[in-house]
């Protein structure tokens, strides 16, 4: 099922044109890559897709209806959550708390917290997604960078999200951290959410991607499926084959 | 998941262990600190230990703590609010005065104050919301102008810097017996501030660990941008708490126009940083996001403590700041040193 079709898409900040016909689609079930290098228009194009920008030209369809987003609460309503790679947690808050933040569920005439509720819940949803956390009263910021990403991403699953947007989810970490993130990835793929990943990173992108992405100077230079391209096809595509090659020139020693 | 992936994360639950959870409550600090000084002064101090002492220091406490609590929660919030001490003196003068005035009835007075105080309170949340500046100058600009009309307006409609008395007019014993009464039990004095001091930290606990707003406060405090980005009212939260400092001034203005009948104009300069000082010995961390009610009155505690002990062990009171400054100094290290050992990134 094809959850969110990009079709020609375009953005223009003033005289600037930050993205111009620009298609992807996202299945559900499936992880949609997106791959560049800075500058490329990654951003925008997330941003479109979470509702904190509107786009210029082309269509944007959720489940088969032609829609702008205005807002980021829009995109929640219809099912789609970002997780940013900076802005995702409180750190000095408990993890149950970060996991429930802005959607606090309450009990009681006096409308107090239903800390029992949040907690379990917590603990489970994260089992789920393979974190046995045995302690979700530990400051979230206690937690190494790969963790914190898995409960933004199980966050944004319980909460019902159909698509979920990662916003290069491996930049700042390491190789082994790298790996467990991107299992988690998968994991909430086989729960059946359509995934958007963005990375400049071709190899963890080929690890898990079903249809990848490039983009250039705000421009698409390329739309694969899995099966039409190799790692080593994606890797020179995504650094600009005759770039590298000039630049090898350069570099090459007297 | 995978095996190995479960057992890194056994190995770090190991580590956290229960002298570790106690070292990171907020108000851990403070309670070694005031139990040091307690004894500093039972020691020290002739008749710190008797029992009239006690409600002499838990008064002295109980005017700090109604402010530290709501300044506490503030800053948990991660803001400050230096117009906090002149707001109680404005508080009682506007009761004060808006009685004499206009009515006979005290308590028109204090319900009167009540909406001006809060509208300082919010007028300074929507002030820095709207202008993103520092809440440091936000509140700095609201404490001279505060400051400089206390005095002005005081002189213009009473002629002296003082406001004249109200001890004469209808409501003023019930308004006292509310704000300033004192309560005898087993011999011992204890001032109604102390109820009202306690009944706060109660409420403000409650508010921060069992209800939504107190999640809301911890997480504007720790990280705005990612509260914002979850969906909690920022703006909302934050004229709330300021809203929350204008009501304990309002309490204290109370307090302090109802134990006499009449209020200085003057008074409140520098209590700011006091209630300010205590919420931070309570361990509140001063870029927000971590702290307790409950360390704000311990906080308090230890101020009560402190310039009252200085006076039974008949030592010079000039010698209260410097303990003041030695404490906050003490306190803070021993919090951050507490915290880094309790949050170590495993």
């Amino acid at each position: 099922m094809t959850l969110v079709r990009l079709t020609g898409v375009s953005k223009h900040y003033g005289t600037v044109r930050a993205l111009e016909g620009v298609s992807l689609e996202v299945h559900a079930g499936q992880i949609t890559c997106v791959l560049g290098d800075n500058g490329a228009g990654k951003s925008t194009l997330i941003k479109i897709i979470a509702g904190l920008h509107r786009h210029d030209g082309g269509t944007l369809d959720i489940e088969g209806e032609e829609t702008v987003l205005n807002s980021p609460r829009e995109a929640l309503d219809r099912g789609i959550a970002t997780v940013h790679q900076d802005l995702a947690v409180v750190p000095l808050m408990p993890v149950w708390r970060n996991f429930f933040l802005g959607s606090e569920p309450r009990t009681g005439l006096l409308r107090r917290l239903d800390v029992d509720f949040m907690r379990r819940t917590t603990h489970a949803e994260l089992l789920r997604m393979g974190i046995d956390l045995r302690d979700v009263d530990q400051p979230i910021g206690t937690l190494s960078g790969g963790e914190r990403q898995c409960v933004a991403i199980a966050r944004a699953v319980y909460f019902g999200a159909k698509v979920l947007i990662l916003d290069e989810p491996t930049a700042a970490l390491g190789v082994k951290q790298s790996g467990v993130v991107l299992k988690y990835v998968a994991a909430a793929r086989d729960r059946g959410l359509g995934v958007v990943l963005i990375t400049h990173n071709p190899h963890h992108a080929h690890l898990v991607g079903d249809r990848f992405v490039l983009l250039r100077r705000g421009t698409m230079v390329g739309s694969h499926t899995r099966d039409e391209i190799t790692l080593d096809e994606l890797t020179s595509q995504m650094a600009g084959g005759s770039d590298l090659e000039s630049l090898r020139h350069e570099l090459e020693r007297g | 998941m995978s095996a190995t992936l479960d057992k890194t994360h056994d190995e770090r639950i190991l580590r956290t262990s229960p002298l570790r959870r106690l070292l990171s409550r907020p108000e851990f600090g403070s309670v070694v600190g005031a139990l040091a000084v307690f004894l500093f002064f039972a020691v020290a101090a002739d008749g710190f230990l008797r029992a009239s002492s006690l409600g002499t220091v838990l008064y002295a406490s109980s005017t700090i703590g109604i402010m530290a609590v709501p300044v506490a929660l503030l800053m948990i919030g991660g803001e400050f609010d230096l117009s906090a001490g002149v707001l109680v003196t404005s508080s009682a003068l506007v009761s004060s005065m808006f009685s004499y005035q206009m009515t006979a009835d005290t308590w028109v007075g204090v319900g009167v104050s009540l909406l001006v105080t809060l509208a300082v309170g919010a007028a300074n949340g929507f002030v820095l919301t709207r202008t993103r500046l520092p809440s440091f100058i936000v509140t700095l600009g609201t404490f001279l102008m505060l400051t400089g009309m206390n005095l002005g307006l005081t002189k213009l409609i009473d002629g002296t810097v003082s406001t004249k008395t109200i001890a004469d007019m209808e409501g003023f014993p019930s308004a006292h017996a509310v704000f300033a009464s004192t309560l005898t039990v087993g011999g011992v004095d204890f001032k109604i501030t102390i109820i009202w001091w306690l009944a706060l930290v109660a409420i403000a606990s409650w508010i921060l660990l069992r209800t939504r707003a107190g999640n809301w406060i911890f997480a504007v405090g720790g990280n705005q941008d990612a509260a914002r980005a979850v969906g909690v009212p920022v703006t909302r939260t934050k004229i709330g708490l300021y809203m929350g400092v204008a009501f304990g001034a309002w309490i204290s203005g109370q307090h302090l126009l109802f134990s006499y009948d009449a209020v200085q104009s003057g008074e409140g300069v520098g209590n700011e940083l006091i209630y300010i000082i205590a919420a931070v010995i309570g361990g509140c961390l001063i870029t927000g996001g971590h702290g307790s009610a409950v360390g704000s009155a311990v906080g308090a505690l230890l101020f009560g403590m402190t310039s009252k002990g200085i006076v039974f062990a008949e030592w010079n009171p000039d010698w209260f700041k410097f303990f003041l400054g030695a404490m906050l100094l003490l306190a803070t290290l021993l919090n951050t040193w507490v915290r880094k050992r309790a949050e170590a990134a495993a």
